[in-house]
């Protein structure tokens, strides 16, 4: 325990013990909430990965539905002139190649980022602790708590959600995204090599039609969750949320070390 | 072997002509999409192989393979193809009956243990030791397993045989298997469809028969030059799926003028067939050109999928009426109105505590 972040009034595991308990925050950035009670979370890679995603995630979830639901029929010009359909299955599947080289850029900054980009890959299920919190956590979003915990990276809750919905959730979508393509691309094709096996295994397209169809719903009930609770953290938790994914930076409100 | 007789004269025997003959060999060859080098070749092979024997066996199924195998557009593919396999056993349409049909049966397989190429048509039944369907007064699934012992290679016709089709269908109640299911050491070709198409059928044997070997199969075990590619990817009105033009109702304007069958349930986008190319009846016409959805017939668990006429399959675990739209916008709207309520009492709780502090 470095002295440097010792207070006389407090024993020496209170200190920042939610911030600790996370497990993603280094002395540094305990150091930095100390005194300059702002963290840079979110390195520029990770924010433009974010937004991208969502503009792609938001293209992916109207393309889809409405290749699945298509439009009334309009009769602009002969078939041969009219691409409708085209038009909608082209954006789907365009959004999908950036949202795939976007996934693939996240986890390879996992790597090389700083370690709030690991966060969203692995969830410290072993850790009692972490369980705890999150149960705490859970207490908080239920008005049970009057006092919410400060973080640095996502809160436990928000650290499940994140791992299941996106790295479990889009390597769902993206998996059985491309097997459904590979039906398009034809038979050896690079998408067929690479995920045409995902078809052999679920044996009929329109079970896999139906799968990646559930897959947009799930991930729509996210966004809902996800906006939602980035605004209200935003109001009510001690820290900044929005503008956290924008400039990087996560503020606090406080300079309590609970 | 020398006393096998060869494909060719068998087919002189029944009265072909060689000239027939060689255009049996040029049809052929563009059907397994095989380059005009290959026909001479296929003619060497059925002038001078000894002709391999099949046993062809039925369980539980409707005869529809055997039907559309008997109306296959080219006379000369059926003709010469049928009464190769006639000779041997098939339960359907061979002369012999009774015990002599069985004994028959027991001829070809010790006569040509290993050599053999055994033709399945429809499932055996697996509940109350398979007695839903008795051949010869056993069980089915003995026989299918007895033919299959010293078989060279198995074909499984049909949906029924290939993926278990109505009979298979949830709950399933004389747990009807597919071949494949029962029959685990030997390699199996599924040709699947409800029927599978004539020219496939006669296709497939006969590529088998001079060549000596299955041809080129997919991860599902269907012969890749019939099954590689769906019904929509050369559906004749693909292009106004893709201009977006699609017959709204049964019998609208659209109908009429041929529009995409999409809305209508259309299962062409994730069927796996030959129809769109190779049509049915001579060539005829095929259901979509007909004015009918695909039903999706050639692929697993086509009864299950829902309602024929449903784009969305229906979701049975959320409710016979629910589609993947029903579960998740409903799911969807819930949790929207969760997440309004939890915002009103995070409001409220904020203007309380401000209140208090004040």
């Amino acid at each position: 325990m470095s002295d440097k972040i010792f207070h006389p009034a407090r024993e020496a595991h209170e200190i920042f013990e939610a911030s600790r308990l996370t497990g993603d925050a280094t002395l540094e950035d305990l150091e930095s909430i100390r005194h300059s009670t702002s963290v840079y979370v979110y390195q520029a890679p990770v924010r433009i990965w974010h937004w991208v995603n969502a503009l792609a995630i938001t293209v992916l979830c109207v393309t889809g539905y409405l290749i699945g639901r298509p439009l009334p029929t309009m009769q602009i010009a002969e078939a041969y002139d009219q691409f409708v359909m085209g038009y909608v299955r082209f954006a789907h599947f365009a959004a999908a190649m950036i949202l795939t080289v976007g996934f693939f850029g996240r986890i390879y900054w996992a790597f090389v980022g700083n370690s709030h980009a690991r966060q969203m890959f692995y969830v410290p299920i072993f850790n009692p602790r972490f369980w705890r919190e999150l149960l705490w956590e859970l207490r908080w979003y239920m008005f049970l708590e009057k006092h919410p915990k400060k973080y640095v990276g996502h809160n436990p809750l928000a650290h499940v959600a994140m791992f299941c919905f996106m790295t479990l959730g889009l390597t769902f979508m993206i998996g059985t995204g491309w097997a459904l393509y590979a039906e398009g691309a034809g038979q050896g094709s690079l998408p067929d090599t690479a995920m045409g096996w995902l078809l052999g295994l679920v044996q009929n397209s329109q079970r896999l039609h139906t799968l990646h169809h559930l897959g947009m719903w799930a991930i729509v009930i996210f966004m809902i969750i996800h906006i939602y609770a980035a605004i209200r953290e935003d109001i009510m938790s001690r820290q900044s949320m929005v503008s956290t994914m924008i400039s990087g930076h996560r503020m606090f409100k406080d300079d309590r070390i609970d | 072997m020398s006393t096998i007789e060869t494909f060719y004269d068998v087919m002189r025997r029944q009265g072909i002509t060689r000239r027939s003959f060689m255009k049996y060999c040029s049809l052929t060859a563009a059907a397994l999409g095989l380059g005009p080098a290959y026909v001479p070749k296929i003619a060497e092979a059925m002038e001078t192989k000894p002709r391999t024997p099949v046993i062809w066996v039925h369980g539980l199924e409707c005869t529809c393979c055997s039907e559309s195998f008997i109306r296959s557009a080219h006379p000369l593919a059926k003709d010469v193809v049928l009464s190769m396999i006639s000779l041997d056993y098939d339960d359907t349409l061979m002369a012999a009956a009774g015990t002599a049909a069985e004994a028959a049966l027991q001829d070809t397989i010790e006569k040509y243990k290993g050599n053999y190429i055994l033709a399945v048509e429809g499932n055996p039944p697996l509940n109350e030791d398979g007695m839903f369907c008795i051949v010869g007064g056993k069980p089915f699934v003995e026989q299918l397993k007895h033919a299959a012992e010293h078989a060279k290679a198995i074909i499984s016709w049909g949906a029924c045989a290939s993926y278990g089709c109505v009979q298979a269908a949830a709950p399933n109640p004389t747990r009807a298997t597919p071949v494949h299911k029962v029959i685990t050491d030997k390699p199996i070709i599924k040709v699947p469809g409800c029927p599978p198409i004539a020219e496939v059928m006669t296709g497939v044997i006969t590529y088998m028969l001079t060549f000596d070997r299955l041809p080129e199969l997919d991860r599902q075990g269907r012969p890749a030059m019939f099954y590689s590619q769906r019904i929509h990817d050369k559906c004749y009105r693909r292009p106004h799926f893709d201009a977006g033009q699609f017959v709204e109702h049964w019998d609208d304007e659209y109908a009429r003028k041929g529009y995409c069958l999409y809305k209508m349930g259309c299962k062409g986008p994730t069927t796996y067939n030959a129809c769109s190319t190779v049509r049915w009846n001579d060539g005829v016409s095929f259901p979509i050109q007909s004015g009918h959805g695909c039903i999706g017939c050639s692929e697993d668990g086509f009864w299950d999928q829902g309602s024929f006429y449903d784009r969305l399959t229906n979701i049975k675990q959320f409710g016979i009426e629910a589609n993947a739209d029903k579960v998740g916008g409903t799911a969807a709207a819930v949790v929207g109105g969760a997440v309004a309520v939890h915002a009103a009492v995070s409001a409220l709780k904020r203007a309380q505590k401000k209140n208090e502090e004040a």
